[in-house]
């Protein structure tokens, strides 16, 4: 029964998002913009599922995935700012021309190449999480506490990213790409191109998720976020499993972020500001966490009300968002999917009640 | 000896919780400890498990000492513990604890890749049925009611196969049937496992202590011996009933 509703729901999601959307626009009834911002709706889901798995799954709040996010982002920025660069026969991307700089920085010499780029983006992050992570599960920090120090830390590098001095466009951050892989950005058919890569990502991000967590190690997971010292006790390593989740839900958020740039055009510091890195966490928990479902319907539902929330009430979407989570917690934990479920029982309860009396 | 322990003390905010001079238990020995609350029982436990980390002493186990390692690496040397309060996986169904119990490869990758055996299902299979859990096999263990987590965990720890096991106070929020099997049930296992039980119930105790009984009154050793003598030694009686006795005081 429940698979069957869980197939159904998948075919659902893929014909709306592969097909109807897709030709939607080519029948002229969207524009290619809205085709635009569900793209870059799909990589903060990728993302989701990383939370998903680190904290709905492993009971770790990591709120540093936004800036994993950002280091994918940013990656790609610079891949695409320094092609644009050297096409238009300069040597430095103009803001470092600006700030008087007369050679270009070591580390944006492999992101010449768009292969050794993908690679860096991916490399980065995951060694970002693999050190953080040896370092705070090895001192055993748990809970809130790993909480507030992956905060810091996204703080830390987020005041880091803001400086010019760290030549990577500052608070301005990068943007003005023309082109990835030769194709322009503008051109309609790339924006959908780019949109129907990011589904096929996130479908196969949300394949590889559904598979971690239907194992043996899921289970694992699972365990260490109910009773960590029981998983010691029978003899499971568990600063490994963490680690290891981490660093796939670093690489999730990273993969994210590098699809999110060609679609958006720009990356500041502001996307892993203190607000951009709870907001990730609030996807997943407005979504239903503990399910990976949850996570991607948890991004895109609370993006898609932001998108509408800000065009009626401009002022007011933060209130919003807090009212939303204020309910969550209090009346259905389990979120969005979590709600399904109780609307589903209340039905098949008042059912059995009709048909008892009758 | 399977299990040596020598001079070990741990105190607790200058509060000494235990100061042991010698314990030791044979290979397949199933032996009882008993004593008024705060005597260190537990704490005693804590430490040979690896959860709690002792000022001095040493214990050897199999010949390894075992003293400051970690939780981990005891467990692989083969010690389970059952704690007072079961400590199951609430969130996971009686199936998934006891799967991931059993003895296997417990690295990362083999547990990526797991696929279960035949060989696997029938050994869960028959500690389900040694503890009654075979209908409930589904349910998630958080709904299970205490006395079927006790079993749980008892199960956990008999499907990790371990060559010693730590039992703290099994039997206690049970009925006296159950009681009475989880006796019956020790008693079994000690033919393959040795095991160390802690308990208040003297009718279990009674039950189960065919061999020695340890008595610890305020982190020492008072007494050791068979049931019928420890039943009949007047501290013991006196540590219980918290009479003051010469001997006592001066222990």
């Amino acid at each position: 029964m429940k698979t069957k509703n869980n197939t159904l729901l998948y075919i659902l999601f893929v014909a709306f998002f592969a097909i109807l959307l897709p030709a939607g626009y080519l029948a002229g009834l969207l524009s290619v913009n809205t085709i635009s911002v569900w793209g870059r709706y799909f990589c903060f889901a990728i993302a989701a599922l990383g939370i998903d798995l680190i904290w709905g799954y492993t009971g770790i709040l990591s709120m540093c995935q936004a800036f994993f996010f950002c280091l994918g982002s940013y990656g790609i920025a610079m891949h695409l700012l320094l092609k644009k660069t050297v096409a238009s026969g300069a040597t430095l991307p103009d803001f470092m021309a600006w700030n008087k700089i007369d050679t270009l920085p070591f580390f944006w010499q492999p992101f010449h190449s768009f292969g050794w780029s993908v690679v860096l983006c991916l490399l980065i992050p995951a060694a970002f999480a693999f050190i953080i992570g040896l370092v705070l599960f090895r001192s055993r920090i748990k809970g809130v506490y790993m909480a507030i120090i992956t905060q810091a830390l996204t703080l830390a590098m987020w005041l880091i990213f803001l400086r010019n001095e760290t030549n990577l466009g500052g608070t301005n951050g990068l943007t003005d790409f023309n082109s990835i892989l030769g194709y322009s950005l503008s051109s309609s058919s790339v924006k959908l191109a780019l949109y129907l890569v990011s589904l096929t990502v996130l479908c196969s991000a949300y394949y590889c998720c559904y598979r971690i967590t239907h194992s043996k190690f899921g289970k694992v997971l699972q365990a260490i976020r109910d009773s960590e010292s029981r998983v010691s006790y029978t003899a499971y390593k568990v600063e490994d499993y963490k680690l290891a989740v981490f660093v796939v839900a670093a690489l999730l958020a990273a993969v994210g972020g590098m699809l999110y740039l060609p679609q958006t055009g720009i990356i500041t510091p502001g996307r892993m500001d203190v607000k951009a890195s709870v907001e990730m966490v609030m996807w997943v928990a407005l979504g239903g966490r503990g399910n990976l479902k949850g996570a991607v319907i948890g991004a895109l539902l609370v993006n898609f009300l932001y998108s509408i929330c800000t065009s009626l009430f401009p002022d007011s979407w933060l209130f919003i968002l807090g009212f939303l989570f204020v309910i969550t917690v209090l009346y259905f934990d389990k979120g969005f999917m979590g709600l399904g479920d109780i609307i589903r029982q209340k039905f098949s309860a008042t059912r059995l009640k009709t048909s008892q009396t009758h | 000896m399977l299990l040596n322990v020598n001079n070990l003390s741990v105190s607790f905010g200058g509060v000494h919780a235990l100061n042991l001079d010698h314990f030791s238990l044979r290979d397949k020995e199933l032996r009882v400890i008993i004593g008024p609350n705060g005597a260190g029982k537990s704490t005693f436990l804590d430490i040979i498990c690896g959860k709690t980390k002792a000022d001095k002493g040493d214990i050897t186990f199999n010949g390894k000492s075992i003293l400051g390692k970690s939780e981990v690496k005891i467990a692989e040397a083969g010690i389970g513990r059952k704690f007072q309060k079961p400590s199951v996986f609430p969130g996971l169904t009686v199936y998934d604890n006891l799967l991931l119990a059993a003895k296997m490869k417990k690295d990362i990758f083999t547990s990526l890749f797991f696929k279960s055996t035949p060989a696997l299902e029938e050994k869960i299979h028959q500690v389900a049925v040694k503890l009654s859990l075979t209908n409930v096999m589904y349910k998630p263990a958080g709904d299970l009611s205490h006395g079927q987590k006790q079993w749980l965990e008892i199960a956990i720890v008999v499907l990790q196969d371990p060559t010693l096991m730590l039992i703290d106070e099994p039997a206690a929020g049970m009925s006296d049937e159950e009681t009475e099997k989880t006796g019956a049930l020790l008693l079994e296992l000690s033919k393959s496992h040795s095991i160390i039980v802690i308990e208040h119930d003297m009718k279990f105790v009674e039950q189960i202590a065919n061999e020695l009984v340890t008595v610890l009154v305020r982190g020492k050793r008072l007494t050791e011996g068979t049931f019928a003598e420890v039943k009949n030694d007047q501290r013991v009686i006196d540590c219980y009933l918290g009479r003051t006795n010469a001997q006592l005081e001066t222990l």
